[in-house]
């Protein structure tokens, strides 16, 4: 079976000279379908670098990186649009959802963007909605939502792309701890029924709930553990 | 597809900020209403001015008498004035086969009075085609017959003015007037022909024979009024005039001793000189729609820097590029075909006034082109906010707080 995620030797780079920055050093890491895996680390470990290489959002200066065994090292803008379109699926720390667009136009969003009819995308996006409880809120806006009911409306997002990949990225960073369970419940949920979920976070208790558990330090994997041998 | 999806995307951010896109819009719109307006009003200026030449009589020629001189010498020194000879020669039907007709005038200034009224006006001396060829129906009575001409018939039609100032009260029909002493009786009144020029209503016009007999004395006409026989035909007829009367005079175009005006030349300077007006009248009102094309700019790329974070999302979720950029592109357009719409409204409204006795006519063209250039003016002051939104980094626009 193909690998979701397989990064080999990636490195990013940023500045030139004395002012350059190696914000990831040579990381390896390779995500099997179905796997639950957290990425750790304090600010400045490189988290955040590994999280937008992985999300297609920011190309590696060195080193391979296929999703889905598509090597997207050489894509252009579109075509990484494209495979984000397609392949990943994000929950961010800020929900970022778009605002004066009701829960489910959000929802839709990226489903249009891949043309998707309208009729088809409606009914997907009700359903993912339904999923994390929020059927009753599909015609509310962002502003009309509490944070924890938002990031439910970004996992619904998330989910109606049918993506190979769940990559959230410190998704209860702004919750309170009523809905952090509420949503990391719902990824659990989620990786029963099979989706593979990649999450970043500094906080173990969010960690704990993953099979595995990587670790980075100074843009390198300190430490590469399942869960099992915890 | 993505045609429609872009513009309904556009749609909800014209929706989402309502206030702004209805000022942006007033920029396109007082561009719109100022370049059909003012178009409007230069092409009303040109129907009326091209009216009242009209009303002088369509198709005429004016034959007067000019001394050739030049520099104080006379080149010609046997100048011959206009004669009644030349008119009856320029009716020739074989040598001037475009002339419909010609009719002397003997004009002098005369004051006639009524009863019990006075004033001063012009009487002309002419025969009974002069009311064919300049065009001047009676609006009351009858015009003078051959008859009356040949049996010097103190009788005349006067202007509409004259008609006013000596019978303000009463109908002029079958009443006496006396013009310089002479008892003249009023058979017609000729139609009020208004114009930009010298009033021509303000006139008596009596039997050539009767004028010559009892007030001017005979000898040499004042002009030659001359119709051709259709519009087409006036330039044909103007040298079929000159060819006869030079050889009657003995004259070439160095020495001639007359002139010939014509109606269709004045048309078409007139015509030229407000084409140039209007078209004027219209660069200042594109002037505006460029300022309102700017105003697009502008506030798209206040758009663009706000929604910075937005478009990070929707780049982040699977928007291309080219949907970036046509969501825009759209928006912008749409706006401004709101504003030339809402404009075209003004401008119909504004049209319905009469501004200066110049009652605007609205030109279809402009409609249309106003339309055309506001699709334009969205598309290419909208296209540079566009590209920049589309040209986010998805990274970096999610950071933008």
């Amino acid at each position: 079976m193909t690998a979701v995620v397989e990064m080999h030797d990636i490195t990013k780079v940023y500045g030139e000279g004395e002012a350059e920055v190696r914000a990831v050093d040579g990381i390896s890491l390779t995500v099997e379908p179905g796997e639950y895996v957290a990425i750790m680390g304090a600010s400045g470990s490189g988290k955040s670098t590994v999280m937008n290489i992985i999300g297609a959002l920011d190309v590696a200066t060195s080193g391979t990186y296929k999703i889905d065994g598509v090597d997207i090292g050489d894509l252009d803008d579109d075509a990484l649009s494209l495979v984000r379109n397609r392949r990943i699926g994000f929950i961010f720390q800020a929900f970022n959802l778009i605002p004066r667009m009701s829960a489910a136009s959000n929802v839709e969003l990226p489903l249009m963007y891949r043309g998707v009819r309208r009729s088809e995308r409606r009914r997907r996006a009700l359903d993912a909605l339904a999923k994390v409880g929020l059927a009753d809120r599909s015609h509310h806006q962002p502003n009309e939502l509490s944070g924890g009911q938002q990031q439910r409306v970004a996992v619904a997002r998330a989910l109606a792309m049918e993506p190979s990949l769940m990559l959230a990225d410190e998704p209860t960073g702004n919750l309170d701890s009523r809905s952090t369970a509420d949503v990391l419940d719902l990824l659990d949920e989620i990786h029963t029924e099979g989706k593979t979920i990649v999450i970043i976070t500094h906080e173990d208790d969010v960690a704990e709930r993953a099979g595995r558990v990587v670790t980075l330090r100074d843009g390198k994997v300190e430490s590469d553990v399942l869960a099992a041998a915890r | 597809m993505i045609f429609i999806e872009a513009l309904r995307s556009g749609w909800q951010a014209i929706l989402a900020n309502r206030l702004r896109s209805i000022l942006t819009t007033l920029g396109i719109m007082i561009g719109v209403a100022a370049v059909i307006i003012l178009v409007a009003f230069g092409q009303g200026a040109s129907n009326s001015v091209t009216s009242s030449i009209q009303s002088l009589g369509s198709n005429l020629l004016y034959v007067t008498p000019e001394n050739p001189n030049r520099d104080g010498e006379i080149v010609n020194p046997s100048v011959q004035e206009l004669t009644v000879d030349d008119a009856i020669a320029l009716n020739d039907p074989v040598r001037a086969p475009d002339i419909a007709g010609a009719a002397p005038e003997r004009r002098t200034a005369v004051t006639c009075t009524s009863e019990d009224r006075s004033h001063s006006t012009q009487i002309v001396g002419t025969w009974p085609s002069f009311f064919s060829i300049n065009n001047s129906p009676v609006s009351a009575g009858a015009y003078f017959s051959n008859a009356d001409e040949l049996s010097a018939r103190r009788i005349t039609v006067i202007g509409s003015t004259v008609a006013e100032s000596l019978f303000p009260e009463s109908d002029p029909l079958g009443r006496q007037i006396a013009c310089n002493g002479v008892p003249f009786t009023v058979v017609g009144v000729q139609a009020e022909k208004g114009g930009a020029f010298a009033n021509p209503d303000d006139v008596v016009i009596a039997p050539l024979s009767a004028v010559e007999n009892s007030i001017t004395g005979y000898g040499e006409v004042s002009a030659i009024s001359v119709q051709a026989s259709s519009s087409e035909t006036t330039d044909d007829a103007e040298e079929q005039a000159i060819a006869i009367l030079d050889e009657r005079h003995g004259t070439t175009e160095g020495t001639r001793d007359f002139e010939v005006f014509n109606q269709a030349s004045l048309l078409d300077t007139a015509n030229t000189a407000l084409g140039i007006f209007t078209a004027l009248l219209g660069a200042v009102g594109a002037i505006s729609l460029l300022v309102g094309g700017i105003g697009i700019t502008n506030i798209m790329l206040v758009s663009v820097t706000e929604r910075t974070r937005e478009i990070g999302i929707r780049k982040a979720i699977g928007a291309s590029r080219r949907f970036i950029l046509l969501q825009f592109l759209l928006e912008a357009t749409v706006l401004s075909l709101f504003g030339a719409t809402a404009g075209l409204g003004l401008a119909l409204l504004v049209a319905q006034i009469e501004i200066a006795g110049i009652s605007p006519s609205v030109v279809p063209v402009s409609v249309v082109g106003a339309y055309v250039i506001s699709v334009a003016i969205g598309l290419f002051f909208g296209s540079y906010p566009a590209k920049r939104a589309a040209s986010l980094r998805p990274i970096e626009a999610l950071r933008h707080e």
